[in-house]
């Protein structure tokens, strides 16, 4: 169990990092005018040329990597809800680094998703 | 339709395509990683599974749909916000233990569909709030 808690542990730190890296990189980046093919494309070339998509890159690899180890060890209705910890740690960098304004309520749902999944990580 | 409510309706209908690409790709990861079996963390090991996962047809689909949810995201995040987006998605969590049990025939307790609730319910409460609290996105020229 405890290499399993370690290997959740790299997931949830690569995971929320390289969420938050990819977001700001998006935010810089701009919306997605339409789901055309021509779009995407545009929205991709203006997305690689941005240096915090490729910070957020080898997080999400490794993040990826870990993902698909806890999954050989472990079934998946415990290993996918138990990656849901990084909700704290990405709201909390929401809130400092990308200075998102999380509302009490906002805070009041991300408390309950993080309840519900303490509940499913205990039944494992 | 007003702007809010046209930001709504395209938030929540790429967080549902989000969560459905997850669901199926999570679960076909689960598929490919069951065929090549546990994966021993020793340098020798890591590299038996690299090449493993790299040869093997399911993996590469689920990447499929990995990439999907990846889109999804991208796009979700370009006009909304990371607070919004990240535990909307936890919808998801409900319909993959939903799949894990019909599909993979894994043993879900009572008390994990608790949890399960739980978490619908905070996503709902996070549903009931703005999208986006930040200034517009600057478009890159």
């Amino acid at each position: 169990m405890i290499k399993v808690i370690l290997m959740l542990g790299v997931l949830i730190c690569a995971s929320a990092g390289g969420e938050i890296a990819m977001t700001y990189g998006m935010k810089r980046t701009g919306e997605l005018d339409g789901f055309h093919p021509r779009s995407i494309l545009r929205f991709l070339s203006r997305a690689v040329r941005c240096s915090w998509v490729w910070l957020a890159v080898p997080l999400l690899a490794i993040s990826f990597y870990s993902l698909l180890i806890l999954l050989s060890w472990a079934p998946i209705s415990l290993v996918i809800p138990a990656s849901a910890f990084n909700y704290v740690t990405g709201t909390i960098g929401a809130k400092y680094l990308l200075r998102e304004h999380v509302t009490p309520k906002r805070w009041l749902g991300v408390v309950l998703v993080f309840l519900g999944v303490l509940l499913v990580v205990s039944t494992g | 339709m007003s702007h809010e409510h046209r930001l709504r309706f395209k938030t929540l209908f790429t967080v549902l395509l989000m969560v459905g690409c997850a669901n199926v790709g999570d679960l076909l990861l689960k598929r490919g990683m069951t065929h090549i079996g546990a994966v021993h963390v020793t340098p020798v090991g890591l590299k038996y599974a690299f090449f493993s996962t790299v040869q093997n047809g399911t993996i590469w689909l689920a990447i499929g749909f990995l990439l999907g949810f990846t889109l999804c995201y991208m796009s979700a995040v370009s006009w909304a916000d990371y607070s919004y987006v990240m535990p909307a998605g936890a919808f998801g969590y409900a319909t993959q233990t939903l799949l894990a049990l019909v599909v993979l025939h894994e043993a879900v307790s009572g008390k994990r569909w608790i949890g399960v609730f739980v978490i619908c319910i905070g996503v709902l409460l996070v549903g009931q709030t703005k999208p986006n609290t930040t200034n517009p996105p600057q478009v890159a020229s």
